[in-house]
Order: C-alpha cells, then sequence, then structure tokens
C-alpha cells in the first residue's frame, strides 16, 4: 500500500549466490541431456531414432495420396520438397535441433535486452525492481550467435533449401527459378553480414547498457540514466529492424519459396511471451530462495499481465497468417500450412494442434482472473505452459521444412533441449551473481517499490 | 440518497489524511459507507474494506453470450438457413468465423459492461443525483459513516472523525 513500505534504500543491496550445490545440480542435468542426446544419436545412426517414426506403418496409402496432392497443389514449378529428399542424411537430424535450439534461446536472451531497453524508452518505474534479472540475459548471446554462425557456416546446405548446391546456377540440374530470383537476398555473403553484423552491435549495445547500470550502482544520480535511455531507443530502432530480417533469415528461409508478410511479428511475438515468461520464472526461483522481498504481488501482476497479453498477442498473429492464407488458398502459400497439418505422414499434426491449446487457450483461462496473476502457482503454471508451447512452435516452424518427414519428438530432441537450457541457466545465474539484484541507484526505485495496482 | 437516512460526514482536505483517517476510524470499530474523493487514491478502496467488483465476472458472461450468440447466428445464417459456398470451403468453416466471433464477443463485452455498470451506479437519464457534499468534485475528501448501521454513538462518531483530522464534521 502507498507510504506502507517498511523498505529502506540503505539496505537495499542484494546478491544472488549462485551456490556449488546449485551449480552442480545444472551440470547434472546438462551431463544427463549429454548422455540422452548422445544415446538419442547413437540410436538414430542405427536408425531407430528413439521410437518417434510410429506414424510410418500402415500408412502408405495415406502417404502417396497426400504426396499426389501435394504434388497437386505445388504445381510444376514448385517441387517444393524435392531437395530436402534427395540430401537426406541422418545427422540432419541433429543440426535442425542444434539450429532450433539455438534460434529459441538467442531469442529469449535478445528480449531480455529489448524488455529493459523498452522500460528504459518509455521511462517505466514499476520494472526498476526487477529489471537486473532480464537484464543478465543477454549473456546468454556469446554462446548462442556463436553457434548459429558455425551452424550455418559449416552445415547451412541442411538448414537451408536455397544453399543446396547449384540452385542458383543456370543449367543446374538442381537450377530452381524462384530461389535464383532470390539469391540477391539468400545468399551466404550477405546472411553472415547480417547475422555477424547485427548479432555484434546487440552485444555492443547491451555491453554498453550493461557497464552503465552497473556503475550506476556505484555513482548514482540521473545522468546515467538519460545515457540508458538512449542506448535503450538505439537498441529498439536495431532491434526493430533485426528481428524481422533474423525472422525470415533464421526461420522463413528454411521454406524457401514460401514467405509471408507477417513473419517477423509472429517470430518476435513468440519470442517476447516466452522471454516474460522466463522472466517471471526466474524471478519467483529468486524469491522462493529468499531474495527480492520487494518484488511484491503488484509487480508479479504486471508480468503476469504480459504474459497474458502477449500470449493473444501471439495467437492474434499466428491465426491471421493463417486465416489470410486460408482465405486466399493460393497453392504456393497453403503448402506451408498442408505440410503441417497433414504432411508428413501428419507426423506434425499433433504438435500443431498442442501449441495452440498451449500457447493461447491454457494461458488464456489460467491467467484470466486478478487472483491468478497475483499468485505464484498459478503464474508458474503459465509460464511453463508458454515455455513449452512456444519451443514446440519454434518446432513447428523450423523442422518440417528441414526435415520433413523423417522429423519427430525423440532423445535427440529432449537431449538437445536439456543442453541449451541448462546451459543457458547456468549462464544467466552466473551473469546474475555480477550485480545486486536491485538497481539500488535507479532513479525510480521509490516509484517501483510504492507499485501498486 | 433518501432523506430518511442519518449520515455522518467528515471532511478532510488531504489524501494522506483520509487514507490514514480510515484506519484510525476502523480500528475504533466505526464502519464506514464510502469515501468520496475528486480523485482516486490508491489503496484506499482496500483501506475501506469495499467488497471487490464482481465486473470482471459479468464481463466474463457477457462475452461468452456474446461467442455463442455469434457463432449461432453465423451458422443459422450461413449453414441452415441459406448454405453458401464462399472461397470453396465447407459449409462450416469455422476459421472465417473468428472474426465475426472475436466481435461479437467484444460487443456484448462492452455494451454488456456499460450498461451493468451504469445499472448497478444508478447512472441512467433523468436520474438527479445529490452529492453528500459538493466540494466532493473539487478539493475536498469526505468520508460518510451511517449512524444507523452502527452501535457507536453519533457523538463518539463525530468526535473520532474530529482526533482524524477532519476539517469539518456535518451531518446529513
Amino acid at each position: 500500500m502507498a507510504g506502507h513500505s517498511h523498505f529502506s534504500p540503505a539496505n537495499v543491496e542484494e546478491h544472488f549466490e549462485f551456490s556449488a550445490e546449485g551449480k552442480k545440480r545444472i551440470i547434472y542435468a546438462f551431463i544427463a541431456g549429454l548422455a540422452a542426446l548422445a544415446l538419442g544419436i547413437y540410436l538414430l545412426s542405427k536408425g531407430e531414432a528413439g521410437g518417434h517414426e510410429v506414424a510410418n506403418a500402415g500408412h502408405d496409402a495415406v502417404k502417396a495420396g497426400h504426396e499426389a496432392a501435394g504434388e497437386h497443389l505445388s504445381g510444376g514449378a514448385v517441387s517444393h520438397q524435392a531437395g530436402a529428399e534427395e540430401h537426406y542424411d541422418w545427422t540432419n537430424r541433429i543440426w535442425a535441433n542444434v539450429w532450433l535450439n539455438a534460434v529459441f534461446f538467442t531469442g529469449i536472451a535478445v528480449v531480455g535486452m529489448f524488455f529493459v531497453s523498452l522500460q528504459y524508452l518509455t521511462k517505466s518505474g514499476w520494472s526498476a525492481v526487477m529489471k537486473r534479472v532480464p537484464e543478465a540475459f543477454p549473456k546468454f548471446l556469446y554462446i548462442s550467435l556463436p553457434i548459429l554462425i558455425l551452424v550455418f557456416f559449416f552445415k547451412g546446405d541442411v538448414i537451408f533449401h536455397w544453399m543446396h548446391h547449384g540452385v542458383t546456377e543456370v543449367g543446374s540440374e538442381n537450377y530452381d527459378k524462384i530461389i535464383a530470383g532470390k539469391s540477391g537476398y539468400l545468399n551466404k555473403n550477405f546472411f553472415l553480414i547480417r547475422l555477424v553484423g547485427f548479432g555484434a552491435l546487440w552485444i555492443i549495445l547491451w555491453n554498453m547498457l550493461r557497464k552503465k547500470s552497473l556503475e550506476e550502482d556505484l555513482v548514482g544520480g540521473s545522468d546515467l540514466f538519460t545515457q540508458m535511455v538512449k542506448i535503450g531507443t538505439a537498441f529498439i530502432v536495431i532491434f526493430g529492424a533485426s528481428s524481422s530480417i533474423f525472422a525470415w533469415d533464421w526461420v522463413m528461409s528454411i521454406d524457401t519459396h514460401w514467405f509471408s508478410t507477417m513473419f517477423g511479428w509472429y517470430m518476435f511475438a513468440s519470442w517476447h511471451v516466452t522471454t516474460y515468461a522466463v522472466i517471471v520464472l526466474a524471478i519467483l526461483y529468486l524469491k522462493d530462495k529468499g531474495l527480492m522481498g520487494y518484488v511484491n504481488e503488484n509487480h508479479l501482476h504486471d508480468l503476469g499481465k504480459f504474459m497474458f497479453a502477449f500470449s493473444i498477442f501471439w495467437s492474434y498473429v499466428w491465426f491471421e497468417q493463417f486465416l489470410l492464407i486460408y482465405y486466399a488458398n493460393l497453392p504456393e502459400e497453403t503448402i506451408y500450412f498442408l505440410e503441417r497439418w497433414e504432411g508428413h505422414n501428419k507426423i506434425y499434426k499433433t504438435s500443431e494442434i498442442l501449441m495452440v491449446i498451449l500457447n493461447f487457450l491454457l494461458p488464456f483461462l489460467v491467467l484470466m482472473t486478478r487472483d491468478a496473476k497475483r499468485t505464484r502457482i498459478f503464474l508458474k503454471i503459465a509460464a511453463f505452459l508458454i515455455i513449452a508451447g512456444h519451443y514446440i512452435d519454434f518446432y513447428q516452424m523450423i523442422m518440417p521444412g528441414v526435415l520433413g518427414k523423417h522429423g519427430g519428438y525423440g532423445l535427440v530432441e529432449f537431449g538437445m533441449v536439456t543442453v541449451f537450457a541448462s546451459a543457458f541457466i547456468y549462464v544467466i545465474s552466473g551473469e546474475l551473481t555480477k550485480a545486486s539484484l536491485v538497481a539500488k541507484n535507479h532513479p525510480f526505485l521509490p516509484e517501483a517499490l510504492h507499485h501498486d495496482i | 440518497m433518501s432523506s430518511t437516512t442519518n449520515y455522518i460526514l467528515g471532511v478532510y482536505d488531504d489524501e494522506d489524511e483520509v487514507l490514514h483517517a480510515v484506519t484510525a476510524i476502523k480500528a475504533q470499530g466505526i464502519k464506514i459507507e464510502d469515501v468520496f474523493t475528486p480523485f482516486p487514491i490508491h489503496g484506499l478502496d482496500v483501506a475501506v474494506g469495499h467488497a471487490r467488483t464482481r465486473l470482471p465476472i459479468a464481463a466474463f458472461m457477457f462475452g461468452t453470450l456474446g461467442m455463442i450468440c455469434a457463432l449461432a447466428l453465423i451458422s443459422y445464417t450461413m449453414v441452415f438457413d441459406w448454405p453458401m459456398i464462399i472461397g470453396g470451403k465447407d459449409f462450416f468453416a469455422l476459421p472465417n468465423w473468428i472474426p465475426v466471433t472475436f466481435e461479437g464477443t467484444v460487443l456484448f463485452t462492452a455494451f454488456g459492461l456499460v450498461t451493468t455498470f451504469c445499472a448497478s451506479n444508478n447512472l441512467y437519464p433523468g436520474n438527479k443525483v445529490e452529492p453528500l457534499d459538493l466540494r466532493i468534485t473539487d478539493d475536498k475528501f469526505v468520508m460518510a459513516i451511517n449512524v444507523d448501521k452502527n452501535k457507536v454513538s453519533a457523538a463518539d462518531i463525530k468526535k473520532a472523525l474530529k482526533d482524524s483530522g477532519a476539517i469539518e464534521v456535518n451531518t446529513k
């Protein structure tokens, strides 16, 4: 309540300690993930792949029927899956998973920076108590961006149809007129320039902001705040362009023939709401440890509202993208949803339905009431649902285009996400220890402490 | 307000004072009917102890009703009454109907809530509302205490109001 806080700014500094036991637990998770991954890869090399290809048997008739339909739909010029089928190798599934996780966790990392920048740009007060949590996220870019660069450089032709040999060479048997027409944008050098260039800008701006933020703890005053507003503004401008560009590059260009003008928004919406869920989980974890007592149910309520609102925002964008394509019914556009709905022996259909339930229906119902948004257990449930749902969302964006009928949910998938998630938690926990959990000289801290909604 | 009601009004000229006064008055076992302020004061509704508004429940119900009505309308017209094929889709083309369903939901929720809100606050055309004290629309904060609903005597209530910092104590 206003004016009733027993909080004294003098004793504000509070540090998270990444205990040896905590480290050990995360390292165990990492090793368990690696073991699952290794076992998965072993089974994959034997052609068994952890029992996921259940749909194979007995569906040949359906499959044949579907492929005929697919060819009919895609017309002569668009032999969509031809490339993927020819080049398939069992190791492709490993690289597809590395790519999926790297894209997913890069998103969570960079939206942490986006969130902080947005708070500075809008000069928001309420978030001053918790901004150190998302501020630590971009540290993971140091791991995920190099992974993206390396996978692209060495295994790009596994992921991207447009990198297949000869697709842009006139006279080659793989020549593809549509892809050749896009080669001014989709070529290896320009792709790398965008990836490295924007990636470097993200990291540089984050470092500048982080440095100023830590300096503020020592010196105080409002000069540093003004400077951070400028850095945040610059980042928002750059991120506005780069998030869209990376959505086209990293994900949309997998299905090279297909395009959607809403894709930048769609992928950003997915990244964005996932990051809110991760922020909520991180804060609730710290609160369960007895830290961040000054983050009260009012702040949690706001974060819950963000999760709720952006779940609906994601649903809106996802559904509009679907609806426009469904209405217009153009073969070269519908192929994208056809592939996910009934293509590839229908292996992607379950996750497509599951995704909409997890990302729209359940968060919508769980987070609807005011009390749910102020109660930790409901927030935790909703956050887990959202993270799982959006992981499946990215899976649906990436896998059908890369793996086609060879995709599935098995030990490789499970192991890879465990490895990435534990690495993410390890890196972020390490970064959180480097600063007080509350920005004690933030000019809006008193306002944030008296936040009341 | 009907003339038979017996009110004691404490007039305050500072929002912090009225907020603290609410706690002080309640501590003496006096039941507060309502507090009128020219602008919202954070924490006042909790301090007074008002029950939470049930408007969100009404919103959910109006929304559900709107959703059902929109779906009923469009499925009756497009599937049963005069089946139409649009864009080569099935008669029952649910994705096509989502925008209409959404609009119907929002429309019913909005109109329903405005009507409910006005009705529950006796706001309707022609209703003359007489404020307990005209200055609550300007710069004063007024705490209203219904004497009939309190076991504490009127004299004690007046004294408590004075002690808590009221600049005037009136009856109405």
